[in-house]
């Protein structure tokens, strides 16, 4: 059973009501029917109504919902005889990161996802999804895989940031995210990024140099996190600047959509990702089928070209 | 030191670099100097050697025979995509910025001669919103790449920045990977890079192309990173030991090729040229 943010409370107590409703129509073998079709209207309502008018931060939440599917809840829906491989063949492997073959509809296919742990002891492992060097440099030797073995490539974006530690700025954090951005930008393969849930600035940059940008309907992308430039542009840490921040970011996929950035949302199941798993890993497994058709389908001259076109073209100025 | 006789024009500019008052104190020993004496020894400190900041002309004239020959896109202008909603609206910083500066952004870029080879040569202005990567710094640095690319003359980038310009959100993200991909032409070519790190380059300008020079110089003492030291240190809970992120610590760590004092910067980039550049000899 999903956990609910304070913005989905209402939902919660339906969904709790109705999980007692049918408890006691097990236990008592009462005829419930009317009562339950009645909550579960209640309850296709309230969402409606919740995720009609989210706010740029209730997004924010969604996109880190503690119940809201990973990388490997994802890959393990969608691929077929997924092998994980390991390394940066340099300094160590870097599990913020996990890469492997996957197949996908009979295709083998390069796998590179940022991946959260679900609790304290998996985020350990995990570094909360913030990648070190070896990790963009793991991803890096791993694309080149795919490259030489002319499989596509498919990266999945869920991390808050790339780590900003002591050990990442000795081995080269800002090097290792720039050598990702321009090996991506020639990589003679189709690469889709698919943005699950927090695409956090550089790190989440770092692995999103690609042909395609799907993105799912409550992902945020940002340049910031709301809470860092809140603190940086407020000059505080307050729920009212933090929700003043995710606003101006503009960092919702109808916005990325708008500004250029992404290539198409991916809608939610109903009261998002986080409600139904199976459904958000089979919306994601159909958009990459049909870009993977489309990209396999042209010649690797003409990708390269698009993809440096693509990127070539963002940004707004006046003055030429 | 003869090669800074020869260059009493560049002296004259780089004046300029700091105006104020008659005597200028160093942020590093302390030591009370004399401006005239700073700037004939290029704004380095006589005491400790601290490389006091200088501006986009003070390192065109620093590097370039005579200064820019010309200079590109100068008239490129950021538009707030976002329309972004702050604390002050980015128009207003934008405004203030161009008046303090004088210029429209944070990159100077145009074509230059270094020793009579000509190369094409960007630098950024601290100054200008802390040397903030937005829409048009991207764009600017692109099309330099490109025009080194086209015309076969040498890349010098000179580094200054905080990093992402905030207030173009994602579109400021994204000229990262449009200037590396622009220098990822470049590298496929045999036209060179080089890329000059000075004192701070931080975020999403160092995690671009600021890292991907064929050869890499940083200032000495500069602070140089991916993620800003008070940001670390929240992160991990604890002081950063002396000499973190600055240019000698990133030499040590096998991230820049070589940390030049300003006054042999010139040289040193000349005779590094001369190593990677077709038909010349030095
Ligand atoms: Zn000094």
């Amino acid at each position: 059973m999903a956990s609910h943010q304070e913005f989905e409370r209402s939902i919660g107590e339906v969904v709790e009501r109705i999980g007692h409703l049918k408890e006691l129509a097990n236990a008592r073998g009462l005829d419930v029917d009317d009562e339950l079709k009645r909550l579960e209207a209640r309850l296709d309502e309230l969402r409606a109504e919740t995720f009609k008018s989210l706010t740029p931060m209730e997004r924010v939440l969604i996109a880190r919902h503690p119940q809201r599917p990973h990388s490997l809840d994802v890959i393990e829906r969608i691929f077929d005889d997924f092998v994980e491989l390991h390394g940066d063949r340099a300094f160590r492997d870097d599990p913020a990161v996990v890469c492997g073959w996957g197949r996908l509809a009979g295709r083998s296919i390069m796998v590179i996802a940022q991946q959260k742990g679900r609790n304290t002891k998996e985020n350990l492992k995990r570094n909360f999804a913030m990648m070190h060097p070896e990790g963009y440099r793991k991803a890096l030797r791993l694309m080149r895989l795919a490259e030489k073995f002319r499989r596509p490539i498919i990266t999945i974006i869920d991390t808050p940031a790339a780590y900003p530690g002591l050990g990442a700025e000795e081995r080269g954090q800002a090097e290792a995210i720039a050598r990702n951005l321009l090996e991506m930008s020639l990589i003679e393969t189709p690469i889709i990024a698919a943005v699950l849930g927090e695409g956090g600035s550089g790190g989440a940059l770092g692995l999103s140099v690609a042909d395609r940008i799907v993105m799912f309907e409550y992902a945020i992308y940002s340049v910031i996190s709301p809470e860092g430039c809140a603190s940086i542009l407020w000059r505080e840490n307050s729920e009212e600047a933090r929700q003043k921040a995710a606003s101006a970011l503009r960092l919702t996929a109808p916005d990325l959509f708008e500004l250029g950035v992404i290539d198409e949302i991916l809608a939610e199941p109903q009261g998002g990702a986080h409600e139904n798993w199976d459904l958000t890993a089979s919306l994601l497994a159909e958009a990459l089928q049909r870009h993977l058709d489309d990209l396999l389908a042209r010649p690797v001259e003409e990708l390269l070209a698009r993809r440096y076109e693509k990127y070539r073209k963002m940004g707004a100025w006046a003055g030429d | 030191m003869t090669w800074f006789k020869k260059e009493k024009k560049k002296i004259t500019a780089q004046k300029r670099a700091l105006p104020g008052d008659v005597w200028a104190k160093c942020e590093d020993c302390g030591e009370i100097v004399y401006r005239e004496k700073l700037a004939e020894n290029f704004n380095v400190c006589l005491k400790c050697g601290h490389h006091f900041r200088i501006d986009p002309d003070g390192y065109a004239e620093l590097l370039l025979d005579r200064s820019l020959e010309e200079e590109y896109d100068s008239d490129l202008m950021s538009v707030d995509p976002l329309r972004f909603v702050g604390p002050t609206a980015y128009a207003e910083r934008y405004e203030r910025a161009l008046r303090k500066v004088g210029r429209k952004e944070a990159v100077l870029t145009g074509r230059g001669r270094v020793d009579g080879l000509e190369v094409e040569f960007g630098v950024m202005d601290f100054r200008f919103i802390g040397g903030s990567m937005g829409s048009v710094v991207g764009e600017k640095i692109a099309r330099a790449a490109e025009r080194a690319l086209k015309s076969e003359r040498p890349l010098i980038m000179v580094s200054a920045s905080g990093g992402a310009r905030m207030m173009e959100g994602v579109l400021s993200l994204m000229q990262m990977a449009k200037t590396s991909s622009a220098l990822g032409r470049l590298h496929r070519s045999r036209v060179p890079y080089f890329s000059i790190l000075t004192n701070p380059t931080t975020g999403g300008v160092t995690a671009s192309f600021a890292m991907l020079g064929d050869v890499i110089i940083a200032e000495p003492g500069a602070l140089i990173g991916f993620a800003g030291p008070r940001v670390i240190e929240q992160t991990i809970g604890q002081e950063l030991p002396d000499g973190f992120q600055r240019a000698e610590f990133l030499l040590e760590h096998g991230m820049v090729d070589m940390v030049v004092p300003r006054p042999e910067l010139k040289p040193t980039v000349s005779k590094l040229l001369r190593h990677m550049v077709d038909g010349q000899s030095g």
